[in-house]
């Protein structure tokens, strides 16, 4: 029994309903994309975002997240390695970045 | 008298004005349209330039021979928009125009000196944009006389001016290199901060297989951040490194500073718009049509051409007192130039990705969805014909503002 069981995602991964996430499914999905265990920084930037699409109704962009956040696009790519954006709208719930068009 | 002001006399721009002298009546009615620059640039030519299929001479027309003859032309670049104050401020005699209505239409830019290393040493001789003019012709001169080594192409970061370019220089520089002689000395690849070769899962899958196809190398989720310039090789956030001969990028693309200094743009300039209606969320008279506002689809001349009637009716609508229509679907349809005399086309909008079928275009049509055929090569290619003696002047398309399903295999 997992906590992502009963949830739906969409062809790229994404969680179609956000208002189901719960932090234990952050954790689940983290694992998923790599990450083993999420830290104090990765929790800032996932409260950020998760904050942010609830005023905007979109996952941030890359440039969004280190101007709301005030870490580096280097500290952002050592925390979520490849696609920070893309990866930490996965763990947070969201959908795609709208950077991605 | 009442004004309606346009800054930017681009694809966007030049539409509205031609449109706009059209439906309002002169006697009530003065049209403004502001922009820094004499030329107008068809910018989807660029794309041929480094490959000798088009020269500077076919993209290159003046701006007045667009603008209707009862719309006020000023060239002057704008020191800034206080919309709170209905007022614009010019650079040229530091001109105050006050106005009713207005349109931004001031466009994206690349800038290549977001990019560490990128826009120094080199600049123009072994690393080239072709988003400019300047550039997609000293990159036609380097070409010319290339005898092949390694290529590498390179996206910065998301959003750019029309997405699907850089795969189309891919495959045009296949082809070319083919051309020449030279495709077996030459390495090409691609390096995206995509998963994959193009945004949308379905039409990536296609695209994604015609590099391989061609023996064009991907490298995916590669962010940039900075070139080396010692080692001619672009590293990414994480330390990756991609070495180069030739390296063709694609900057950041942002909007226009005065929308910065206006304190009216989101992080890359962009203004905030309601991505269906284009009404600014912020001031009601004031509207943003194409790579201006931050309407998350292709920054596109297509799609500032399906915005246009709903950006007239909207304006319309609220001279007289309605509510604007939420009409604008994010529609968005791409010729894809795929070498060899052949092209793909590709329809989409907010919701629906790209889907394989077929396009009905009345009178020229139909043309094939996500495959590759010679009348989308065609198509295409008439397309320039069209933008300049039909799109820019405000004529009948025979292209939908909407996106329809027909023909498309969901």
């Amino acid at each position: 029994m997992s906590v992502l069981d009963n949830l739906h995602f969409n062809e790229e991964g994404f969680l179609i309903n956000p208002t189901q996430w719960t932090k234990e499914i952050a954790v689940e999905l983290a694992k998923g994309e790599g990450i083993a265990e999420l830290t104090a920084d990765h929790w800032k930037i996932i409260e950020f975002c998760r904050a942010n699409a609830e005023t905007t109704g979109a996952a941030p962009t890359l440039r969004q997240i280190t101007k709301g956040t005030g870490l580096s696009t280097k500290d952002l790519f050592a925390l979520y390695p490849k696609g920070p954006a893309k990866k930490v709208a996965k763990i947070s719930g969201l959908g795609k970045p709208e950077g991605c068009v | 008298m009442k004004t309606l002001l346009i800054l930017g006399a681009g694809t966007g721009g030049t539409m509205v004005a031609n449109k706009m002298a059209h439906e309002l009546d002169p006697l009530e009615w003065r049209i403004i349209i502001v922009d820094k620059f004499e030329t107008h640039y068809y910018q989807p030519g660029f794309l041929f330039i480094p490959f000798g299929i088009y020269s500077p001479d076919d993209v290159i027309k003046p701006k007045r021979d667009f603008i209707p003859r009862n719309v006020e032309f000023i060239l002057s670049d704008i020191e800034l928009i206080e919309p709170d104050k209905n007022r614009v401020t010019l650079t040229k005699e530091n001109k105050v125009i006050h106005y009713d209505y207005l349109v931004i239409a001031t466009g994206t830019r690349t800038h290549p000196e977001e990019t560490e290393g990128l826009a120094e040493d080199g600049w123009h001789e072994n690393k080239f944009d072709f988003y400019t003019i300047e550039g997609a012709t000293a990159l036609s001169r380097f070409f010319k006389f290339w005898k092949g080594g390694r290529m590498v192409l390179n996206i910065t970061e998301m959003p750019i001016k029309c997405p699907v370019a850089p795969l189309e220089f891919l495959f045009l520089a296949d082809w070319f290199f083919h051309e020449r002689g030279i495709r077996d000395d030459v390495e090409i690849t691609f390096a995206t901060p995509l998963d994959g070769a193009f945004t949308r899962p379905r039409a990536s899958a296609i695209l994604g297989d015609m590099l391989g196809q061609k023996g064009i190398n991907l490298v995916s989720e590669f962010n940039i951040g900075s070139v080396d310039n010692s080692k001619q090789a672009i590293v990414s956030w994480d330390e990756r490194e991609v070495e180069y001969d030739v390296l063709v990028t694609i900057p950041t693309n942002m909007g226009a500073e005065v929308i910065a200094r206006s304190g009216m743009g989101d992080e890359l300039n962009y203004v905030p718009i309601d991505k269906h209606t284009l009404q600014s969320e912020k001031w009601e008279n004031v509207w943003a049509i194409g790579d201006a506002g931050n309407a998350p689809t292709s920054k596109a001349g297509s799609v500032a051409h399906f915005m246009l009637d709903v950006l007239i009716e909207n304006m319309l609508r609220h001279m007289e007192g309605l509510k604007p229509l939420p009409k604008f679907d994010g529609h968005a349809n791409c010729y894809i130039e795929s070498g060899f005399e052949k092209g793909i086309l590709i329809d989409f909008n907010y919701d629906v990705e790209p889907l394989p079928g077929k396009f009905p275009l009345p009178g020229f049509g139909p043309f094939s969805l996500l495959k590759e055929s010679a009348a989308n090569h065609w198509g295409k290619m008439a397309f320039r014909w069209m933008y300049w003696n039909i799109l820019l002047k405000g004529g009948e398309m025979p292209f939908e503002s909407q996106m329809t399903m027909a023909g498309k295999w969901a």
